[in-house]
């Protein structure tokens, strides 16, 4: 492919992401941010260019053990629920920024150790970068038909270009603001959106190579089968190789938690713990997706090139080989994703680290003091951005210095080695309060020297002068001294084994030292808070134990300069307020040097925020024997306190039921009261009529007319039907509401029963000249008891007449087929019902809201009836709301 | 001068042997079937005897009451309760709002003459 097209395909790629970043920022409210499949997907970073393109390389060249890297992670994730969950509850609490923050703030706000982690970081990232920017430049070279373009370095190679676009962005959309544990949004979803990319297209290539250029997965089995060496592939063959698969798996999974960019995705970025559910399965998927197709590219490379290839870039070749230019683009910029990505969240949390952690601490403190806020804020920036271009141009002549020579693979693996020197003081320190930040310091120096020792420095020697002495003879010719077998361990591969001795002597030395130096006060308090999380919000402001004289205008005074007056203000009220301290305290105490230094961590680190505080406050040493009292005695109240709160709690909540329960009986009295009050007023009003006429029938001495004799006579037959009716009415509601009514289910055409219900009341409707329309004419059989449903139909259209105006009244019966129900509707143009009373029209004798001086239309019982017949068929009934002309009444009925 | 009776209530039954009873003992009568009909006869009548329901559609018996108690030409008006509210809080209400007398359903016709013929005479 021309050169031009290339880097016009990725600038607009680029200008792609740049927009994806821009919205995610600018809606960082929205669902589309916020939800656990983004989460879950920025997890998936851990894929970068080496697994994109270096899993295929180490399964051509040594089989299956490109998957330990996988396995690691996939046993971490279901841990990720108790662990991962601690780890990001604590660095909410603590603003923290990055994983430098987190270890130095549990060893006390130790700044050396803070720094040391910073570096590690660094050495373990760097060539990480590099690795990717490696990535980039060889892709874009197999990719590019004018491959001599890319060779020579700096301003005429391409890849430094798209290096400094990626520290653009990071730059751009990483440093949006001063507080560096705020969350970046739009980063985040384009990060999501590139695992997408680069899973999709893994996963093209992976059919396309495999389906489409082989016969499937058993063609190219049997194909490969049949070449030598075919068995070392596919198998662990000894107890050596199980050593290599068990140190990498746990390499990995330490990695999953340890890496910078790792850190940041999974616990700064985290918006809601409970995204971690899905990430738990949603991530170990992601993985296995990805590594679907790796053995069968790597196969179907080693079928069509033999050994004349990169093996790492098959899935590059293959298609290029036959001439699909397409497929190949899109593998490119899948990787190319890949790159993007681990790039661009590694150099943001590396930037952080060496901002808050390094150049701050050591150099910008007493510059920050004097000067003001704004200023402040705006030199924090612009630390982290120079920050972030001066590690991307490293990174970039790390790869032009030494990377050309190695593979991804191995670079990767280096990466791992050094990072995992963080796992003792990381993962014992979560759940051990003895770790003391000097045994984190000497384990950490320890196991990274090894590191170097035994991984880094053959390495580099053998580039520079190209011989493997060092390798083969050990340092000063001490046998028991070669780096990739010391003392005689020799059957483990380079990086298993540099990861054994360095993370046994780092655990050692962390558990011997912390045993025999006691932490001072301070990292008591904070070991004290990370290992108890249970009760960490309690602890979290009051747990410092602290003994001095600070001012509380002075720490107002810090707390300006970096978060301006009116922030500053506010955040002291709140914390006042909290504690419910006067406004004018002039004496601060331990909540608020610890608030303060929570405040300042976020901008720039905690051991700066310690620092800084330290500086106005006139600390006093107390001794380890006063801090343990203090803490015992805290620890005490808060017991004391918590079990007086359940207490209290526990009545309260007593107290509530009881006065519902009182209320409950109450309207249930009245609801009892009133049933039998309306059902009387009901009852009453015929026997009333009955007896009048009654008593004028009987006068003997009056000659009443024969017409209205007649009359009278006609009022008492219907007035003993109204009452018989009232009657069968009240017994069919009780036998209804007491459950003695049992239903006889039939398969019945509703089509029928509508038919029916309509003609029975046909009579009526003519009267009043009010139209019945059956909407739906077709048929649909379903069990139902059609005597009720009759009953149910007749009840509506009657109420339906009722409300209509008579000539124009118009009433339309309509039935719908849902997925498990039918639902039968009755509409009327009358006058309609008042929204309010849309939930109660069904409750026995509801009449509007002031039932109690108006009479009640018929018996009142009608759609409480109706109501409890279609719920016995486990249906529903409503009052369709928004209806603008008239009254829509709808119930449904279920079928199987 | 005929005595004149306005019955108020929206049962035709019932409507029908109070109008027949009271024609016969030689009232004007007047019917309403709620409320507001009753508002709109008593613009141009001042009967003697208001015969009143309670429960009834638009204007209830008790904004009725207020009404006539309410307005100068109709002070002469009795107004008589007939309902089925029976209980002794709805009979206090009754009179409280200025009931002349409070008689519940059903009722014998002959008791209900005596007593409005004891009111207005």
């Amino acid at each position: 492919m021309n050169n031009y097209t290339l880097i016009t395909i990725i600038i607009i790629y680029l200008a792609v992401l740049f927009y994806i970043a821009f919205l995610g920022e600018k809606k960082s409210q929205s669902k589309w941010v916020n939800n656990p499949y983004v989460y879950s997907l920025s997890l998936a970073v851990y894929c970068s260019a080496w697994t994109y393109y270096g899993s295929v390389g180490i399964a051509a060249n040594s089989g299956i053990s490109f998957l330990p890297i996988y396995l690691g992670p996939v046993i971490a994730a279901p841990l990720w629920i108790v662990v991962l969950r601690k780890i990001i509850r604590i660095s909410k609490q603590h603003k923290i920024s990055s994983i430098a923050d987190f270890i130095s703030l549990r060893y006390g706000n130790n700044r050396f150790l803070g720094a040391l982690v910073t570096i590690v970081c660094l050495f373990g990232t760097l060539p990480y970068i590099s690795l990717q920017l490696k990535a980039v430049s060889e892709t874009f070279e197999i990719m590019s038909d004018d491959s001599g373009s890319i060779t020579t370095v700096g301003l005429s190679d391409s890849t430094f270009y798209v290096a400094l676009l990626l520290a653009v962005f990071a730059a751009f959309f990483g440093t949006q603001r001063t507080d560096a544990s705020e969350k970046h949004k739009g980063i985040i979803a384009s990060v999501a959106f590139e695992s997408v990319l680069k899973l999709v297209f893994f996963l093209i290539i992976g059919v396309y190579v495999t389906f489409y250029l082989f016969d499937g997965t058993s063609d190219i089995y049997n194909q490969m089968s049949v070449t030598p060496n075919f068995k070392e592939l596919t198998t662990i063959s000894s107890l050596e190789d199980g050593f290599n698969w068990l140190f990498l798996i746990s390499l990995s999974f330490m990695a999953i938690f340890l890496l910078p960019r790792q850190f940041q995705v999974s616990v700064l970025e985290n918006n809601r713990e409970k995204h971690l559910k899905k990430a738990i399965w949603l991530f170990p998927l992601y993985l296995l997706l990805f590594n679907l197709f790796v053995v069968f590219i790597a196969w179907a490379g080693k079928l069509t090139f033999g050994n004349t290839k990169n093996a790492e870039y098959f899935s590059l070749f293959l298609p290029l080989e036959n001439g699909n230019t397409f497929l190949a683009s899109l593998v490119f910029l899948g990787g190319f994703s890949a790159v993007i990505s681990m790039v661009i969240v590694s150099t943001l949390a590396l930037s952080t680290m060496v901002s808050n952690n390094l150049i701050i601490p050591y150099g910008f403190l007493d510059k920050f003091i004097k000067n003001q806020p704004e200023r402040n804020s705006k030199y924090i920036k612009n630390i982290r951005r120079i920050s972030i271009f001066t590690i991307i141009i490293t990174a970039y002549f790390f790869y032009v210095i030494f990377s050309k020579e190695l593979s991804l693979y191995s670079i990767g693996l280096i990466s791992f080695v050094i990072i995992s020197q963080l796992a003792p003081s990381f993962f014992v320190g979560l759940y051990w309060n003895r770790g003391s930040s000097k045994a984190a310091i000497i384990g950490i120096l320890v196991g990274f020297f090894i590191a170097l020792y035994t991984l880094v420095l053959p390495f580099t020697l053998q580039a520079y002068t190209g011989t493997d002495d060092f390798t083969q003879n050990g340092l000063l010719n001490i046998s028991a001294l070669k780096p990739y077998a010391l003392f005689g361990v020799d059957f483990l591969s380079p990086p298993a084994h540099a990861f054994f001795w360095s993370i046994t002597f780092n655990v050692m030395c962390y558990l011997v030292f912390s045993l025999v130096a006691k932490g001072n006060y301070r990292e008591r308090n904070y070991a004290e808070m990370f290992v108890d999380t249970k009760n960490f919000t309690t602890l979290q402001d009051s747990a410092l134990v602290w003994k001095g004289e600070a001012y509380v205008a002075d720490i107002k005074n810090v707390l300006i300069r970096f978060l301006g007056e009116k922030r500053a203000t506010r955040a002291l009220n709140i914390f006042f307020t909290k504690y419910s301290l006067p406004k004018d305290t002039q004496l601060a105490d331990a909540r608020l040097i610890n608030f303060s230094e929570k405040l300042l961590t976020g901008s720039i680190g905690s051991a700066s925020a310690k620092i800084l505080i330290a500086s106005v406050v006139k600390e006093e040493q107390i001794s380890l024997v006063e801090v343990l009292k203090i803490l015992e005695e805290s620890k005490e109240n808060i017991i004391s306190n918590k079990v007086l709160l359940e207490k209290s709690n526990e009545l309260t909540q007593l107290s509530s039921k009881l006065k519902d329960a009182n209320e409950e009986l109450i309207s249930k009295d009245r609801q009892k009261d009133e049933f039998l009050d309306t059902v009387a007023h009901e009852l009453k009003t015929p026997i009333t009529g009955i007896r009048a006429a009654t008593e004028l029938l009987m006068d003997e001495d009056d000659e009443m007319p024969k017409e209205i004799k007649a009359q009278f006579l006609k009022n008492i037959l219907q007035d003993s039907d109204r009452l018989g009716r009232l009657i069968h009415n009240i017994l069919d509601f009780e036998k209804l509401e007491t459950g003695r009514l049992h239903l006889d289910f039939q398969y019945q055409d509703i089509q029928k029963t509508i038919t029916k219900a309509i003609s029975s009341i046909s009579q009526i409707a003519a009267k009043k000249e009010v139209q019945i329309i059956n909407k739906n004419r077709h048929s649909f059989n379903t069990n139902y008891d059609e005597d009720r449903i009759l009953q149910v139909l007749t009840n509506l259209l009657s109420n339906a007449i009722k409300f209509c105006a008579s000539k124009t009244g118009k009433i339309t019966v309509d039935y719908k087929l849902g997925n498990e129900l039918i639902e039968v509707s009755v509409a009327d143009n009358g006058k309609g019902i008042p929204e309010e009373d849309h939930d109660f029209i069904f409750d026995k004798f509801y009449q509007s809201k002031d039932q109690n001086t108006r009479k009640p239309q018929g018996s009142g019982l009608g759609l409480a009836i109706t109501k409890q017949i279609v719920e016995k068929h486990n249906g529903n009934i409503w009052a369709k709301k928004g209806v603008k002309n008239g009254a829509t009444l709808v119930f449904t009925i279920p079928f199987k | 001068m005929k005595k004149k009776i306005l019955i108020v209530d929206d049962e035709p039954n019932i409507v029908m042997s109070l109008e027949y009873t009271f024609k016969k003992q030689d009232f004007e009568v007047f019917i309403a079937r709620d409320g507001s009909e009753a508002l709109e006869i008593l613009k141009h009548q001042i009967p003697n005897v208001v015969l009143l329901d309670i429960m009834m559609p638009n204007v209830d018996g008790y904004q009725t009451l207020t009404h006539i108690k309410n307005t100068a030409s109709l002070k002469d008006t009795k107004v008589v309760f007939l309902t089925a509210k029976n209980k002794a809080s709805d009979i206090e209400k009754g009179l409280k709002l200025g009931a002349d007398k409070y008689l519940t359903k059903p009722f014998s016709v002959k008791k209900i003459v005596s007593e409005i013929l004891e009111l207005v005479t």
